[in-house]
């Protein structure tokens, strides 16, 4: 059988002002029918622009196809007047984007933006459309798809934004369905009900599928094939099974190892140290040289090819299967040091009960009211949090699980007291917070910290690094003069892995990763005894992730802090967690030790949580 | 001995501020640097920097006026009987002194730009006593740049005389809205609650009456005495050194009045948005006070969008003054102003040889002023947005 789609060689460049930016540099795969191809790597190694290549959509002007074919059916699309290209966008190729909150129009209904894709396509009559466009919602398992046609998107949650996204896309039977993290932004149990979707429609209509993303854990079970991409090129490509049975490349392999998970949770996570290299200035050679933790002396000077290793199906481009360079004086081991693992095993956890409480929260309840009308009338309230008890010991971490809109924000928020507690307390080593005023509460501030999830928004664009590291120090250690102010700053960039003279630059120069080390850095520099970390690292790249896990272990077990773990993502929780809570609907259901939480689930809703947690087997 | 106008005074603070940025942007390191340094390298920026400039120069120079000592003919200065000292009875401003041919030698009627006879035939009685039908010679042939307008005055002097009341409207307006508009529009949306109610209720209020019957009122109460605008005599108004009551300056105060609520929902709008992103939490969890918050965290987010606004609001607002001249409540008929040419200006098109050149000069005076306002402003936001400003400093090296 011929494959939908065929990509030979695609080159795709960009002219910016530093040179040509080879994002996509000589990638080559292919897609049968209801087949799943799945891209991962690190961002900005190339997998969105490879995915907007194929439906025609490079950003212009800057963006353009340098070389390489597109094949849909046999037919080249690179070469199509841009009338054709139109007609194949949307009906022949279909897309779904990350972010199902800004992806659907707010001021249109559902059903408009539906029909309007199909019309436009199709042809069909308002009538039909609208019949096709009900019986599309209805196959994507919304419910009373008949009412919800008429609704505006910002009604409804973010899976369900993302399952009108998929019936959008998936509409016109396209031959191809390009998903470019689709779940990126949605809980675990949304996001196993959204891939699974997209599986069933898939073999029912035989459409090819292109998954990006960047958690591994995912394309096991939902991807047949898989492309490892790095710099622009797949370094590694095999079956989904045999990409984890037998992972070949130094970048495969450094990737599967930064996951967390109960299995490594004594130890460092692997990093992958540096960065993903510059578009426009690739290194010679292998591009992986300068972070392979395996380089050769002669990696750096010849480029690997993309060859068959053991099967016909699994390709690899490392001179490591080379027989013919190691065979060589080259391939002598470039003698890098190895960063040792670190030696994260917890201290006996015996006495753990026995010590003293960081913190203490008993029936903490926040309840928002409901307000209608002109006069704003209270008509009902939200109980966000509905009656909490947890708490945490010296030194140790305490992980708040649950899906979206549970209540797990609100609880941190409540806890730092940023939002005021409808009921119950919060002691703060021993001392009852809810009930102090503003200037009383400064001095709790010092011992309490959070760190937020998105490392975008959590840094005030207009202020330079150095300055939001100091606003803490200067409203809460006002004795400190200019000068210890100034070494702290920087003391506390070099213990994060930030140099100190990046003080002086601006948030949006860092990357995220970076970002996020500055957001921890802002609150280790007051050095509190407890933080609150809220999905602190959900939207980093595993590599990343693992750098920044790492950290707040190590600090953990310098400095005897403890942490409240907010987060979605069950690996974090088994890695970082002495004990766990599950939220449900504002109530904690399940809170007990780690080990026994995860591993013998009393409640159905923590069950039905770690069946969801994609997993690699 | 000077004679100071309340609008005179928003034309010097506009100066104190241009002088203040233009010295902070030599000697320190802050957001006048910074502009300065994006800004440099972008040559449009600089030609409507220096375009403005040009306006605010014109506008300071018709600012700064006096009044002559009166000059007897033996050269000694007139004194009164009480042994003081006689002023003439028109204060002259620094313009008016610079222009002063343009300012006196006025024709008889209309003529054509650059013309040297007049646009309009006359009687002319020839020498010999026969009269004929002619265009008569001008009597300062080839000297008017924009022509000269039904009373023979010089149009490039009304609209350089323009060139103050258009700058004074734009700036004394936005002078009243941002300090309203910012105050109220980031304590409404970062407080919440009463405040927020209190102070929607006020610009709701405000802004549900229309404005333009706002105007009209307070104009009637305030306007109507007090300089009205013209050459300034001792026969139209009490001199002092300091004249209070200036049509002009209630103007600028009530169309900042009922200017400010647009800007202040837009404000507090962002605001809210702001106000529940992480790093004001963060300041919020390092109790970092209110106010410090506001300031540091709130204001610089927002002032783009004030930037934008303001520059579309003073564009707005010179043309604004011409409507309302148009209906008698802008500036007074006798003050120079662009309005005012477009006024005249409608009942020359209508005539027939078609006078174009009072609405031509009025348009391109306005169109110079507010285009370069738009550019300048465009660039000045771009240098205050750090990614944009950062970006080229690297694109470039
Ligand atoms: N300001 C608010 N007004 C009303 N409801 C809110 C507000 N903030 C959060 N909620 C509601 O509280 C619940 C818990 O939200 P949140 O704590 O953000 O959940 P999570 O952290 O688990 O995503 C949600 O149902 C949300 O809609
Ligand atoms: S070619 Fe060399 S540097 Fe590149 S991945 Fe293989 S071993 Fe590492
Ligand atoms: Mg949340």
């Amino acid at each position: 059988m011929a494959p939908i789609i065929e990509v030979k060689n695609l080159r795709t460049y960009f002219n910016t002002p530093k040179g040509t930016a080879r994002a996509v540099d000589g990638v080559s795969f292919n897609i049968d029918a209801g087949e799943t191809l799945a891209l991962v790597g690190e961002s900005g190694c190339g997998k969105s622009m490879t995915a907007l290549s194929l439906i025609q959509l490079v950003p212009e002007p800057n963006g353009f196809i340098a070389e390489g074919e597109i094949l849909l059916d046999g037919l080249d699309i690179t070469r199509l007047p841009e009338y054709e290209k139109r007609r194949i966008r949307g009906n022949d190729i279909a897309m779904i984007f990350q972010e199902p909150m800004t992806s659907l129009n707010p001021v249109l209904t559902i059903g408009s933006q539906i029909i309007e894709t199909i019309r436009l396509h199709q042809g069909l009559s308002q009538k039909a459309a609208r019949a096709h466009a009900i019986e599309m919602l209805d196959r994507m398992k919304l419910p009373s798809p008949k009412t919800l046609i008429d609704e505006y998107p910002h009604r409804l949650s973010g899976g369900m934004r993302q399952r009108i996204m998929i019936a959008m896309a998936l509409a016109c039977k396209p031959k191809l369905l390009i998903a470019d993290e689709p779940t990126t932004a949605l809980d675990v149990t949304i996001q196993r009900e959204i891939l699974t979707l997209i599986k069933e429609l898939k073999e029912e209509l035989g459409t090819a599928v292109l998954l990006i993303t960047h958690n591994l854990a995912l394309v096991s079970g939902n991807a047949d094939k898989v492309g490892v991409m790095y710099g622009g090129k797949i370094v590694e490509s095999a079956s989904a099974k045999d990409i984890f049975k037998n992972p070949l490349h130094p970048y495969t392999k450094s990737l599967l190892h930064s996951l967390p998970s109960i299995t490594n949770r004594n130890e460092g996570l692997e990093t992958i140290e540096g960065t993903v290299p510059e578009p426009t200035n690739f290194p010679k050679g292998c591009r992986f040289a300068k972070r392979c933790s395996s380089e050769m002396e002669g990696c750096s000077r010849l480029e690997p090819t993309l060859t068959a290793e053991n099967k016909e199906d699994h390709l690899v481009s490392c001179h490591l299967f080379d027989p013919e360079f190691m065979s060589e004086s080259r391939a002598r081991p470039a003698g890098k040091m190895r960063e040792p693992v670190m030696d994260f095993s917890r201290v006996d956890d015996s006495d753990a009960a026995t010590r003293p409480l960081v913190l203490e929260v008993k029936g903490l309840k926040v309840h928002y009211p409901i307000k209608k009308g002109i006069f704003k009338k209270t008509v009902g309230h939200v109980r966000a949090v509905d009656g909490i008890d947890i708490s945490i010991e010296r030194g140790s971490t305490l992980a708040l699980v649950g899906e979206s809109g549970c209540g797990k924000t609100t609880t941190g928020k409540a806890i730092m007291q940023l939002i005021d507690a409808t009921e119950g307390s919060v002691l703060l080593k021993g001392k009852e917070l809810t009930t102090l005023n503003t200037e009383d509460m400064r001095p709790m501030r010092e011992l309490m910290q959070i760190i937020f999830q998105d490392p975008y928004s959590s840094l005030n664009p207009r202020i330079k690094v150095g300055g939001i590291i100091e606003e803490g120090l200067k409203s809460l250690k006002p004795d400190l003069n200019d000068k210890e102010r100034k070494d702290k700053v920087s003391e506390v960039l070099r213990m994060v892995g930030l140099s100190s003279d990046m003080s002086n630059r601006y948030p949006h120069e860092f990357s995220g990763g970076q970002r996020s080390r500055i957001g921890i850095a802002r609150v280790l520099v007051v050095e509190p005894e407890l933080i609150i970390c809220d999905e602190a690292t959900s939207a980093l790249d595993v590599s990343v992730q693992a750098q920044i896990l790492n950290l707040l272990r190590s600090v953990q077990i310098e400095f005897g802090l403890s942490y409240l773990f907010i987060t979605h993502d069950l690996g974090i929780v088994e890695y970082m967690a002495d004990k766990v809570a599950v939220m449900y609907e504002g109530k904690v259901i399940e809170y007990g030790r780690t080990e026994e939480v995860l591993g013998r689930p009393k409640e159905e809703y923590t069950k039905k949580l770690l069946q969801a947690v994609p997993t690699i087997d | 001995m000077p004679v100071i106008l309340a609008t005179d005074i928003i034309v010097y603070l506009v100066f104190a501020f241009i002088g203040f940025i233009f010295w902070s942007a030599c000697a320190r390191d802050g957001y006048a640097r910074q502009v300065w340094t994006h800004i440099r390298g972008n040559r449009l920026a600089i030609i409507s920097a220096l375009i403005l400039a040009a306006y605010a120069g014109v506008a300071l120079s018709d600012s700064i006026r006096w009044r002559d000592s009166v000059m007897l003919y033996n050269g000694k200065v007139a004194v009164s009987p009480e042994n003081k000292t006689i002023y003439s009875s028109e204060a002259l401003s620094i313009l008016d002194r610079v222009f002063h041919k343009a300012r006196a030698n006025t024709e008889k009627t209309f003529s054509a730009p650059m013309a040297d006879k007049l646009y309009v035939k006359e009687t002319i009685e020839l020498e010999d006593g026969t009269t004929i039908r002619d265009y008569a010679a001008l009597k300062y042939p080839s000297t008017h740049l924009l022509g000269t307008d039904k009373v023979g005055g010089d149009v490039f002097f009304s609209a350089m005389k323009g060139v103050r009341t258009g700058v004074v409207i734009g700036t004394g307006t936005t002078l009243v809205v941002i300090p309203f508009a910012i105050i109220f529009g980031v304590m409404a949306g970062y407080f919440g609650g009463r405040i927020d109610d209190l102070i929607q209720y006020v610009y709701t209020t405000l802004a549900s009456i229309p404005g333009i019957l706002l105007i009209v009122s307070f104009m009637l109460i305030f306007g109507s005495h007090g300089y009205q605008g013209g050459l300034i005599t001792d026969a139209n108004l009490m001199l002092g050194v300091f004249v209070p009551s200036d049509r002009l300056f209630w103007l600028c105060l009530i169309m900042g009045i009922t200017s400010w609520t647009d800007l202040c929902r837009i404000i507090r709008g962002e605001t809210l948005k702001l106000r529940e992103l992480e790093y004001v939490q963060a300041a919020r969890a390092f109790a970092v006070p209110r106010v410090l918050i506001m300031v540091r965290h709130i204001v610089p987010n927002i002032m783009h969008l004030v930037l934008i606004t303001m520059v579309l609001q003073f564009s707005g607002l010179v043309l604004a003054e011409a409507v309302l001249s148009y209906i008698g409540i802008g500036v007074g008929p006798e003050a120079g102003s662009w309005g005012n040419m477009i006024n005249t200006a409608r009942l020359e098109l209508a005539r027939d040889p078609v006078v174009w050149w009072s609405l031509l000069g009025a348009f391109a005076f306005m169109f110079a002023l507010v285009l370069p306002a738009n550019i300048f402003g465009d660039a000045v936001r771009d240098a205050l947005d750090p990614k944009v400003n950062t970006k080229t400093k690297s694109g470039g090296d």
